[in-house]
């Protein structure tokens, strides 16, 4: 039996898939928002993975085809941009100001930060690429000499959180609108802050895909800029 | 036959992003280039909407759980990040709040006051 799982190639994507089901269950039951399924299967995941003492490495070659379809995945985010192309030139001033506010916020968030804390540019560097999606992010992170790893493990926590705390934050701020709701979500937590987006609204989701490209494509232009900043 | 079609014309942009990720000497991934690619054939109309959209909506649909992969890895990466585990929750969490706040705010800001621009000219 142990054998078994710890070669299966479907044990992992099984147990996160049915992870993801019971955190639906629970957010619809419950009306919480921390019983958000995205954190509620990967808690699952990880407590099930460190119980029955499968390694990483032998779950992710069943969990890798997941990850798998996150590039054609992303490409389609151009299908929702499309059907509001109306929207968005309308709207193009609005759009533009935004997502330009939310990269220089998020590059000058953590020059600030850092400075305060006396982090060394190892570690600023690490963390200036934090808000974008984690392909652009490494790249960044690599080229400036940061540590990848924790680039990485950071993009992921910024979306993670994003996407449970997104509406209230947005909620805090008074943030109605739903062009600039996804914006927000895009522009501070890239692919995973929009696969709450698409959730909210076909609107926001749109903004939200928008955002990411956006975003991703002004960090690796400011981000060497901000990097000789400290 | 509908959603294999779809499914591989998806997939072949998803390789052309590939190609220019490999081709060009810049650190964007082969899925943005994918997605610009395929919003301007829909613009342009090379590409039909029903020549992706239903497998397009699926697959957008299903996006979440995609990212579990990457959030049981930070299993993997706890070590290395222990030892910074208090200043980067803080650049964390406050970031998100200030990049949220600016975003959402700003792009408010502009598309109220246009708004009551609109609304203004169509009074006169």
């Amino acid at each position: 039996m142990n054998e078994l799982y710890q070669n299966s190639l479907f044990a992992g994507v099984t147990i996160s898939l049915l992870a993801y089901a019971l955190g639906m269950f629970l957010k619809k039951k419950l009306k919480l928002g921390i019983f958000n399924p995205l954190l509620i299967s990967i808690v699952l995941t990880i407590v099930f993975l460190a119980c029955t003492g499968i390694e990483y490495d032998t779950y992710n070659q069943g969990a890798a085809y997941l990850s798998w379809f996150l590039t054609p995945a992303t490409v389609c985010l151009a299908i929702p941009l499309y059907e509001q192309w109306e929207l968005l030139k309308k709207n193009h001033r609005a759009v533009i100001l935004g997502i330009t506010a939310g990269v220089l916020t998020s590059l000058g968030t953590v020059l600030i930060l850092c400075k305060l804390m006396n982090l060394s540019h190892e570690m600023y560097v690490t963390m200036l690429p934090k808000s974008i999606t984690t392909a652009i992010g490494m790249g960044v992170s690599e080229e400036l000499g940061g540590y990848v790893t924790i680039t990485v493990a950071v993009i992921v926590i910024t979306g993670v959180l994003g996407n449970i705390f997104g509406e209230l934050i947005c909620k805090i701020f008074r943030i109605t609108e739903p062009i600039s709701k996804g914006l927000a979500l895009g522009a501070s937590s890239h692919a995973i802050g929009t696969a709450k987006a698409i959730e909210i609204g076909e609107i926001e989701g749109a903004m939200s895909s928008l955002a990411i490209a956006v975003t991703g494509i002004m960090t690796v232009v400011l981000a060497s800029l901000f990097a000789s900043f400290l | 036959m509908k959603y294999l079609q779809q499914f591989l014309l998806i997939l072949c942009i998803s390789f052309v992003g590939e190609f220019l990720k490999y081709v060009l000497p810049l650190p964007i991934p082969a899925s943005i280039y994918g997605m610009v690619i395929l919003f301007v054939g829909l613009l342009t109309g090379l590409i039909k909407l029903e020549q992706v959209k239903d497998v397009g909506k699926f697959l957008i649909e299903i996006m979440p759980v995609m990212f579990i992969p990457a959030g049981v890895g930070l299993m993997e990466s706890w070590g290395t990040l222990k030892p910074f585990v208090l200043p980067v929750s803080v650049i964390t969490v406050i970031t998100i709040v200030t990049v949220m706040a600016a975003t959402g705010i700003c792009s408010q800001w502009v598309i109220r006051k246009e708004k009551k621009q609109e609304g203004g000219a169509a009074n006169e």
